[in-house]
């Protein structure tokens, strides 16, 4: 890859919760507009290193270092981090009661270009066409966020702001989106829409291999104890889908020694 | 009311926190019958009413301050002056008060609330009410909304007052009840007649301008049967480094399947002791609706009070306390379940932050009367640091076998997950947590007026500012 079409480059990077090490020297390069899938048993750290690309204060970093765009964001905060293109789809979204969904976007909207420089009825009107474009129902948009929703009208919610704030580089945690056909066709459609209408780069957490059938997949990552133990390309993912992890486990065991 | 909420747009810090001048006539600081006789003889009142100041103070003197509740210690009466007279007369045109006290309102935004929401409006500053108007129609459907001094005077109202004045808050209620009676000035009288329904609120605004100063207005609505009423009460002062007293009394009466909505926006300065005193009473099938907002003072008491004396009678209680720094607010309600068939509804929320003190304290009673009565009280706080404080006192006392009373309290703080949630779509952490609590707060910004729920979410908003360590 060259090197100008690096967007995303994650180096030596590790990251502790408390005392206890989550991520091991993490190496994960990202160039814009493919489209990557980071796979892993339960526990190995895929949703926590999604979280550190994104500045979770939760996690502390212990080494390493995060270049996004050119810029190293190591120590940026998570909103500078959303405003330079970073985006983050949350495995369980939360609830913020009081809060109605049409003021948060309007909220996250602000200071961007494009979608923050329109006029009330304008951004309404554009809410509501990717609302259709989800197949969701604009009432949801007089809701409080995330309170009383499904799993599924959730991933919705998730899947229409990637759409509005076409963010230049995506991480979609789908660890557990498997489960559910509704939300696992919700994604479909949201990541094939934010690919064709942005260009967008997509970091696609998962387990489950189903959510990337209809994806073309340009690099395979394998996390497992934290550590990255495998990479290669969309064949990979048939391989896992049949024999599983444990011939990664093996290799994450004795680099851990 | 519109349910749409408002964009939140950046107010002064100093909208409240601004000061014209002093008014012009003040009494001696402290409390003897020599000044309760002069405030009575300023305002040449019926005898009645200074036999009544008289017997108030006695009542004052004699009665213990209670050993409950946040330190008033800091208030020393010696050094509150009771009567502080502005320097103009009533008016009912804006343009007739003198400029301060002109400017003063101007600032707060009543004039034009005035022309564009409000049937009718009464302005107190310092002592006296120095503004009261009605829109014509109002008064042509036989509503009287005046100075409460001025139905005193009127020979039509001055028996129903006799009547009816301190009969829910006796002066031997307490001892700043008893303080009341005693120096008790300004304040409006509301009556609604039978079936009258107002389609617009009425208000009145409080403005303590005078340092180390009391203010003690009586407000007395009777809502007769059939009819419907909305009333709202704002108050604020500026902030003064010396002690500040609020000691008024509300006084409302609704009748027979009458409604009246009392909501309230309090935002004293952070130097005022707020020992506030507010009852209502309703007939048979007549309802009570709070709606309070208490963001100022430096220690407040306030309980508002329903007592159901008639059948299938009804209250809702819905409350938000914001005690930031400095603040030790004991706030809550009292609900009386008189007769059978009555329902209460009372649903609260407090914030600290900063080491404020946030105490929900409720009374609830059912009498033997009160056979086949509900009444469910629910509490939430938030606290915003580690510092901060926020206590539950409900009470209940329960006379009466078949009754249903429930009581349900959380308390809780902000989620690290929601502000990261947030703040990975752009939102500054500053403005995660100012979401987040405003959103605590939107059932109670929910029941108000747009424009007092757009002065809530403001206070809210400069309460947050600077919180981010």
């Amino acid at each position: 890859m060259a090197d100008e079409n690096i967007l995303l480059n994650v180096a030596g990077l590790s990251a502790a919760v408390d005392e206890k090490v989550i991520l091991h020297d993490v190496d994960l390069t990202v160039g814009a507009g493919e489209t990557h899938v980071l796979m892993g048993p339960n526990g190995a750290g895929k949703s926590t290193l999604g979280h550190v690309v994104m500045g979770d204060p939760e996690y502390t970093v212990t080494g390493g270092k995060i270049t996004f765009n050119g810029q190293d964001i190591t120590d940026l905060s998570t909103d500078k981090r959303s405003h330079a293109g970073l985006f983050l789809s949350f495995q369980a979204p939360v609830e913020i009661p009081g809060v109605p969904v049409s003021s948060f976007l309007r909220a996250i909207s602000a200071g961007r270009p494009g979608v923050g420089d329109m006029k009330g009825k304008q951004f309404r009107k554009h809410v509501k066409e990717l609302a259709e474009e989800l197949n969701m129902d604009p009432a949801y948009l007089d809701r409080e966020l995330g309170v009383g929703f499904s799993g599924g009208e959730k991933k919705k919610l998730e899947m229409l702001q990637l759409l509005l704030l076409e963010p230049k580089l995506a991480f979609l945690d789908e660890t557990d989106s498997g489960l559910d056909v509704d939300a696992l066709s919700v994604v479909s459609r949201g990541m094939e829409v934010y690919r064709k209408r942005c260009n967008g780069t997509l970091v696609i957490i998962t387990h489950n291999t189903r959510i990337l059938e209809h994806v073309d997949v340009n690099r395979v990552h394998v996390l497992v104890k934290g550590r990255m133990t495998a990479e290669g390309d969309a064949s990979m993912i048939a391989d896992i889908d049949e024999n599983g992890f444990e011939q990664f486990e093996q290799a994450a065991a004795a680099a851990a020694e | 009311m519109a349910k749409q909420r408002t964009e939140v747009a950046d107010i002064d810090r100093s909208l409240y926190d601004f000061s014209y001048g002093d008014s012009t006539e003040k009494l001696e600081a402290g409390l003897t019958p020599e000044i309760v006789r002069e405030i009575s003889e300023k305002k040449d009142e019926p005898e009645w009413m200074l036999q009544h100041r008289l017997k108030s103070l006695e009542i004052y003197r004699n009665m213990p301050t209670s050993d409950w509740g946040p330190s008033i210690a800091g208030l020393d009466m010696d050094n509150i002056v009771t009567y502080v007279k502005p320097n103009t007369d009533q008016k009912s045109d804006w343009d007739s008060l003198p400029d301060d006290v002109k400017n003063t309102f101007d600032r707060l935004g009543i004039p034009e609330a005035e022309r564009s929401y409000l049937a009718g409006v009464g302005a107190q500053y310092d002592s006296e009410l120095v503004y009261h108007n009605m829109q014509d129609t109002a008064s042509r459907m036989g509503i009287v909304y005046s100075g409460i001094e001025e139905a005193l005077h009127d020979p039509q109202w001055e028996p129903l007052i006799r009547e009816k004045f301190m009969t829910l808050i006796p002066p031997t209620d307490h001892k700043f009840a008893a303080l009341h009676g005693a120096v008790w000035s300004g304040g409006s009288f509301v009556y609604v007649p039978k079936d009258t329904k107002l389609d617009f609120p009425l208000q009145s605004y409080f403005r303590l301008n005078a340092k180390g100063a009391g203010q003690f207005e009586h407000t007395l609505i009777i809502v007769e049967d059939g009819a419907d009423l909305h009333f709202i009460e704002g108050c604020s002062a500026p902030k003064y480094n010396v002690a500040n007293l609020h000691a008024g009394a509300v006084e409302l009466f609704v009748g027979k399947n009458a409604h009246l909505r009392y909501s309230t926006i309090e935002n004293w300065s952070k130097n005022m002791y707020n020992l506030n005193t507010k009852r209502s009473t309703c007939d048979e099938g007549g309802s009570i609706e709070w709606v309070s907002g208490s963001f100022g003072s430096h220690v407040g008491y306030l309980y508002p009070m329903s007592i159901l004396a008639g059948r299938k009678s009804t209250c809702t209680f819905t409350g938000i306390t914001f005690a930031g720094t400095g603040q030790n607010l004991d706030t809550g309600c009292k609900v009386v379940l008189a007769a059978p068939e009555t329902s209460a509804s009372i649903e609260t929320k407090s914030i600290s932050k900063g080491g404020g003190v946030s105490t929900f304290r409720s009374s609830v009673v059912a009498t033997p009367k009160a056979e086949n009565s509900a009444c469910s009280v629910s509490c939430q706080s938030l606290m915003l640091d580690d510092h901060s404080r926020s206590d539950t006192i409900p009470a209940m006392d329960i006379r009466c076998k078949h009754v249903d009373i429930g009581h349900e309290a959380t308390i809780g703080r902000i989620g690290d997950d929601k502000v990261f949630y947030l703040m990975s779509r752009g939102i500054s952490e500053e403005e995660a947590r100012t979401m987040i609590v405003n959103g605590f707060a939107d059932p109670v910004s929910k029941e108000l007026p747009l424009e007092y729920a757009v002065e809530m979410n403001n206070l809210i908003k400069l309460e947050m500012e600077g919180a981010i360590g």
